[in-house]
């Protein structure tokens, strides 16, 4: 059984990741999940198909209602899906109780036990595994000694501080040695500071594991800095799994440009086709040269990252517009242009000066390779 | 200049602090008006009548009822000895003991009994979408509205010779004569569980509902089987609620009346019984109050150890 592997045995760091030649650690095929009955049914899972690869940091993007969480909850054994199957390296699961899986989750709330110790929290799942008291002493000292929490062993869980609580979680979650630790938004209650710190610490925490980390969270900034790589869902869908720079620079749809980042999105139109490349025509009448990467449709969207666009003066640039707002934000500044078909566009420039004044007419300027054609 | 300001400040904290004396004092005032209904009834109908019986349980038993007012042990004597009536001596008269011991066995059981048939019951409505829950809430509290004495009567009739399950048994063949359950222990046990299983009910749902299933489904990703759930994390946090069912089911138990009254026919005593004779027609009103006064000793002290107990566990968890 995977699970009782003492974590002496664990592969320590250092493992080539996404490496093709290996069984998924996770294998999705196909879940449809439903809930409710016929007249007000909800599809939570559409026909979910994702491969996470072993030792990789995985993360579930999406808004709150996308899906994520009940994929998550499949893969923990928590709900059964009504089609498709779980592999959990190679082998299917979807028909086992969560208590006969071996996977983890960290929960968003914690859920540790009040009525015991956290050193008792910890060992709870080598406990129900029946390990013995003297390896199960030693395994939640290694755990406590992990998360930094020595100190704090015989304290009740609601003596612990937010932050406290929220890595006795992960030590009671890591403990068994999981093959996969599942994470449903384990960060979203901490503050700012503190979200910070603890994004470093379970990078680290991956790390020194090996363990497949599976990350379930709404904050596209959260799942840029620490994952491998990112599924983005909508609606019960996943709309594109990349790496996050991948994700971030040619998102492929719509939705997935809109909700990584600010990014500006311009209708336009497909004036012809030539040599493989696409002559849009958006909004304020200037010309793009896209890639064609097959688009069947005419209408189209184009879509600019802020800092990817420069201000000139005005008459010198692809299109034209009206300042109508200065946002200064710290590092750099953002400026909203209204263009002369009444589009808002927005240009990030470094730092807080910016010589610009509202109602000044200025250009908007940006090189083809910045522009990205989306689906809609 | 510099001196009149301070002046002028000291005064306005004088002023400041003579202002808080008086709202104090009108506030301490406000509480003692509000309390005081409450302290009335208590002192008049709960003080008065437990000292009273205090009183007259040190006193002698009138001939007709009673008491005569000469301080006497005897009804505290009287409960576990006898005296001899030809040389006075004292001899241990083992009959209130074991009516006493009797008591506690069948109110024990019956708590027992409770607990085993009420937490089902309590998680199933807790597990129950929130605006199922008073429906089911409701439900249990039905035999409320009608009166212990008619729902005991009507279980007499239930459980008697004749009555429908020893009829129901006979009729389909599987006894041939009727099952003796009326004026036995079981009859009493079987009794005191259907009266106060409410009591069990209630409290166990309101800690059931506050669970959270986080907890549960925490556990079962642990690799806890659906029975060490139960044993590792839904009992220990049902806890007080198990608690407060127990004592409500027990307390009022001990001292039932009317359940071993009727379906104990009378024969079967309890200590309400007991007690009830001695007020009537044993006319022995100072062993009846020694009687009731030494249920709630024992009573007491249960509650004292066990108060004890969970303080000294709740300290060890600080």
């Amino acid at each position: 059984m995977p699970v009782t592997q003492n974590m002496n045995q664990l592969k320590p760091t250092v493992l080539a990741k996404n490496d093709a030649d290996e069984v998924p650690a996770i294998s999705v095929q196909g879940l449809v999940k439903t809930f409710g009955h016929s007249s007000n049914q909800i599809t939570a899972l559409d026909d979910v198909s994702i491969d996470i690869q072993q030792n990789e940091f995985f993360t579930l993007l999406g808004p709150s209602g996308c899906g994520k969480t009940t994929l998550l909850r499949l893969i923990a054994g928590f709900e059964l899906p009504d089609s498709g199957t779980v592999l959990l390296h190679g082998e299917g699961i979807e028909h086992l109780p969560p208590h006969m899986r071996p996977v983890n989750t960290v929960f968003q709330s914690y859920a540790l036990f009040p009525h015991i110790s956290v050193a008792d929290n910890i060992g709870f799942g080598l406990r129900m595994l029946g390990w013995d008291k003297a390896k199960i002493t030693n395994a939640v000292e290694k755990m406590l000694d992990m998360v930094r929490l020595s100190d704090l062993a015989n304290r009740q869980p609601d003596q612990l501080s937010g932050g406290q609580q929220q890595r006795v979680a992960l030590a009671r979650a890591l403990a068994p040695a999981p093959r996969v630790l599942l994470l449903d938004e384990p960060l979203a209650a901490l503050d700012l500071k503190l979200r910070k710190e603890m994004q470093i610490e379970l990078k680290r925490l991956q790390d020194q594991t090996g363990i497949t980390f599976v990350f379930v969270t709404h904050d596209q900034e959260e799942a840029l800095t620490m994952s491998d790589r990112i599924a983005v869902m909508s609606a019960g869908r996943v709309l594109q799994v990349g790496q996050p720079k991948e994700i971030y620079n040619a998102p492929e749809h719509r939705f997935v440009a809109d909700f990584i980042g600010d990014i500006n999105v311009l209708p336009g139109q497909v004036k012809h086709r030539q040599n493989g490349k696409l002559v849009v025509m958006i909004a304020g009448g200037s010309e793009v040269h896209l890639p064609d990467d097959g688009i069947q449709s005419d209408s189209l969207f184009v879509a600019v990252r802020p800092e990817k666009a420069t201000l000139a003066k005005s008459g010198t640039g692809a299109l034209s517009g009206v300042v109508n707002n200065i946002v200064f934000f710290g590092s750099g500044t953002n400026i909203h242009v209204s263009l002369s078909d009444g589009v808002d566009f927005v240009v990030q420039t470094q730092g807080s000066e910016t010589g610009l004044s509202l109602g000044d007419a200025v250009s908007v300027n940006f090189a083809d390779s910045a522009a990205k054609v989306l689906r809609n | 200049m510099a001196s009149t300001d301070q002046d002028i400040s000291l005064s306005a904290s004088e002023t400041l602090a003579h202002a808080r004396r008086v709202d104090a004092q009108r506030k301490t005032r406000a509480r003692w008006i509000l309390l005081s209904p409450a302290l009335i009834l208590i002192g008049l109908f709960g003080l008065m009548p437990l000292s009273i019986t205090l009183v007259y349980s040190f006193l002698k038993p009138g001939s007709f009822g009673g008491v005569e007012w000469v301080f006497s042990l005897d009804a505290y004597i009287q409960f576990i000895a006898q005296r001899d009536i030809f040389d006075d001596t004292l001899s241990v008269n083992w009959s209130y003991l074991s009516i006493f011991s009797r008591s506690i066995g069948l109110s024990l059981g019956a708590t027992i009994g409770a607990l085993i048939l009420g937490f089902p019951t309590a998680y199933f409505i807790a597990s129950k979408p929130a605006d199922q829950r008073n429906f089911w809430l409701f439900l249990i509290t039905l035999p409320f509205w009608t009166n212990l004495l008619i729902r005991t009567y009507a279980m007499l009739l239930i459980i008697r010779d004749q009555g429908v399950i020893n009829t129901g048994l006979m009729s389909l063949g599987i006894t041939e004569a009727p099952i003796e359950i009326l004026y036995t222990d079981t009859a009493v046990f079987i009794g005191l569980i259907y009266s106060y299983l409410p009591f069990m009910v209630l409290p166990l749902y309101a800690s059931l509902e506050k669970l959270d299933l986080r907890l549960i489904e925490a556990a079962y990703d642990l690799y806890a089987s659906r029975f060490r759930v139960l044993t590792n994390v839904i009992l220990p946090l049902a806890k007080p609620g198990i608690v407060a069912g127990c004592i409500l089911v027990f307390i009022p138990g001990l001292g039932a009346y009317i359940t071993p009254e009727l379906l104990g026919g009378g024969k079967k005593l309890m200590i309400g019984n007991l007690i009830a004779i001695q007020f009537g027609s044993s006319r022995n009103w100072p062993f009846g109050s020694a009687a009731a006064l030494i249920l709630m000793a024992v009573v007491m002290v249960a509650l004292l150890l066990y108060v004890r107990h969970s303080a000294k566990e709740g300290h060890s968890h600080g």
